[in-house]
């Protein structure tokens, strides 16, 4: 019988993350289709608040690493914390968000407990009474789906691919497990973000709006209207709410000492190279829409595009609509209907 | 402080412009005609190269070991132009640079690969490469690595690394929602996975590429097999994905007509 240990980690309040109790609903199903038992693990400062949530989720048991060492992320903490609740729960399958922190942990508690990982996945079901998982491969060009006979098996999944849990919180009790601490040599000194306003990394948007190059390039007068284009893209975003995203080319831009828009870094470069967001619509402008770009847009359901090209890559089956016409004209227009 | 040892893990990719279509062989998925297709230096990896190349020219006895994983024909075609870019020194280990071979084999061989390095001093040590590939894009193993190499200072996702005098380092690391988290660590050894970083590619130069091949010729001579398989993985199905769509192209519509609707899309 299958032993699923959930994996999680507080966030800075004690809650957990929407991910992170997405990740739940594929453990439950994962140990419901495997006849299996469930256990949670949690790390943090303090855990109760977040075992609390996950009272009802049908656990046997709920572990927790908490203290102040566990507040941050931080590799060393992190896999010190996991490799605990591991052996304490000595699970066969372990199962995490495949956010920033675990991303980084995970990996080294699977080599510390002889185990195996495959991560990102985006799906996780149960075939012929075996895991069955589905990851992509070659930056989303192609989908696998398998499964493995080493144990313990570890399993990150990407956020977006299972609705979060939602089951009544309760009154847990929380089975204490002590790590042994590294000595400790790295500091998290903290977190650098965008002030709130200027915030446009926005994951969960309804909408992702895609620059591309075009904006900065020379237009039909012969001249480039890069001020013009920041206030348009920045209007649009202030409008929708939407997640910025931008071609390669454009944020390269930046580091090569052209004429650039401020409020655009390689975080935001979506593609081969970049990002691949999760989205329900994505709006590309004055983007060519070629392959290495493309790619990235992989879990965007719905597509658009405005370019002056209709030969552009768009058109060529990777998006559902193609406007060819000017951006600047469009967007200009656009925005003052959204008011 | 005395010079670095920055070994950076990474191999070779097939160039994104090309159309992959998987397909299966003895050994497990493999692409079609991968022999065949153009490779390039894995874009990440690439990166944490260029980085260590100019974290290097900052601390005087640095030096820049490469250590690759992958079929060394091509390896040697990448390296003609890798090679002119900064300077390193070349470790192969000949073997599948698939994105269906397993991490925790690939991270046993390259742990292999770099504790076999001459010379190498392991307190100095700073493991660079690209937080993932561009084949397996798994992010699993360079900690694999680290934990076999007994490092667990880690970092991911990594932008900046800043060297004080001392020796110990602060790095920038990608979090959620374009966020940083900014850590300082007492310094050597540490893992790094890179990111873009902030460096822009670095021109061919002849010179570079002329120094590096009296080294990189030989370690391709001597490049010894590496077993990675796809480690006992069952494979159900390996597909390109199933939705094409049919674009609409519009074209003779009005620019009101056009802002309409896209004002309606993004609302309904
Ligand atoms: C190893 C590698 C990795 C890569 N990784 C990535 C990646 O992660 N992400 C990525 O994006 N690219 C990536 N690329 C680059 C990719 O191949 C393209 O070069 C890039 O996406 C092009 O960016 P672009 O479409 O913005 O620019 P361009 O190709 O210059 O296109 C500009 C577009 O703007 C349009 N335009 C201009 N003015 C207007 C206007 N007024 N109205 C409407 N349209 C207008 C033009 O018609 C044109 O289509 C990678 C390439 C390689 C080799």
């Amino acid at each position: 019988m299958e032993t699923i240990l959930y994996l999680a980690h507080t966030e800075e309040d004690g809650s957990l993350s929407k991910a992170a109790l997405e990740v739940v609903s594929a453990a439950k199903d994962l140990a419901s289709g495997l006849s299996g038992s469930l256990a949670i693990g949690l790390v943090g400062r303090d855990v109760q608040a977040a075992a609390d949530a996950l009272a009802g989720c049908g656990a046997a048991t709920i572990y927790g690493a908490s203290g102040e060492a566990f507040a941050v992320s931080r590799y060393s903490t992190d896999v010190a914390a996991l490799q605990a609740l591991c052996q304490a729960a000595k699970p066969t399958l372990v199962i995490s968000v495949a956010d920033s922190r675990l991303s980084r942990a995970m990996p080294g508690v699977a080599q510390r407990l002889g185990g195996r990982i495959d991560t990102h996945l985006t799906g996780l079901s149960v075939k012929d009474g075996q895991p069955l998982a589905t990851r992509w491969y070659y930056r989303q060009r192609m989908v696998a789906d398998f499964n493995r006979p080493q144990r313990p098996w570890f399993l990150t999944v990407d956020a977006g691919c299972f609705a979060a849990y939602a089951g009544a919180p309760g009154q847990a009790q929380v089975q204490a497990v002590t790590p042994v601490l590294p000595v400790e040599r790295t500091k998290v000194l903290g977190i650098q973000s965008p002030a709130a306003d200027q915030q446009t990394i926005r994951p969960d948007a309804q909408v992702l709006f895609v620059t591309g190059a075009g904006w900065t390039k020379k237009q039909a007068d012969g001249a480039t209207h890069v001020p013009e284009a920041a206030a348009l893209i920045l209007g649009f975003l202030n409008g929708t709410k939407a997640s910025l995203g931008s071609s390669k080319s454009l944020v390269d831009m930046g580091g090569e000492g052209e004429s650039v828009l401020p409020f655009l870094t390689h975080l935001h470069q979506v593609g081969q190279t970049g990002s691949t967001p999760r989205h329900p619509k994505g709006l590309a402008t004055c983007c060519h829409g070629e392959e290495p770009h493309v790619v990235g847009w992989r879990f965007i359901t719905e597509r658009r595009a405005v370019n002056l090209d209709a030969g552009c890559g768009w058109a060529r089956g990777k998006a559902d609509v193609l406007y060819v016409t000017d951006a600047f004209a469009l967007m200009k227009r656009v925005n003052e209907l959204l008011g | 402080m005395s010079g670095l040892h920055i070994v950076v893990c990474g191999s070779i990719v097939p160039d994104p412009l090309q159309t992959l279509e998987p397909v299966t062989t003895p050994a497990g998925p493999g692409l079609k005609n991968e022999m065949m297709l153009p490779a390039i230096l894995d874009p990440w990896a690439g990166h944490a190269l260029f980085e260590a190349a100019n974290l290097a020219k900052s601390v005087a006895g640095s030096k820049v070991y490469l250590v690759s994983l992958g079929p060394k024909a091509k390896l040697q075609q990448v390296m003609m132009t890798i090679g002119q870019k900064a300077p390193f020194e070349l470790v192969v280990a000949d073997g599948p640079a698939s994105g269906f071979t397993d991490a925790a084999e690939v991270a046993a061989e390259l742990a292999a690969a770099i504790e076999a390095i001459p010379g190498l001093d392991k307190s100095q040590l700073l493991v660079f490469g690209g937080w993932q590939s561009a084949s397996r894009g798994a992010g699993a193993t360079l900690q694999m690595l680290g934990e076999r190499l007994g490092i667990t200072d880690q970092f991911q996702g990594v932008d900046e690394i800043k060297m004080q005098a001392d020796g110990s380092f602060t790095v920038l690391e990608r979090i959620e929602g374009g966020s940083y988290q900014l850590s300082s660590c007492a310094g050597t050894p540490a893992v790094l996975g890179w990111a873009t970083g902030n460096l822009p590619e670095p021109p061919n130069n002849p010179q570079i590429g002329m120094a590096n091949m009296r080294l990189i010729m030989p370690a391709l001579q001597k490049a010894k097999p590496a077993k990675v398989s796809t480690g006992e993985v069952s494979f159900v199905a390996v597909e390109l994905p199933k939705q094409v769509r049919e674009t609409r192209v519009v074209k003779d519509m009005a620019l009101e007509e056009m802002a309409k609707e896209i004002v309606d899309w993004i609302r309904g």
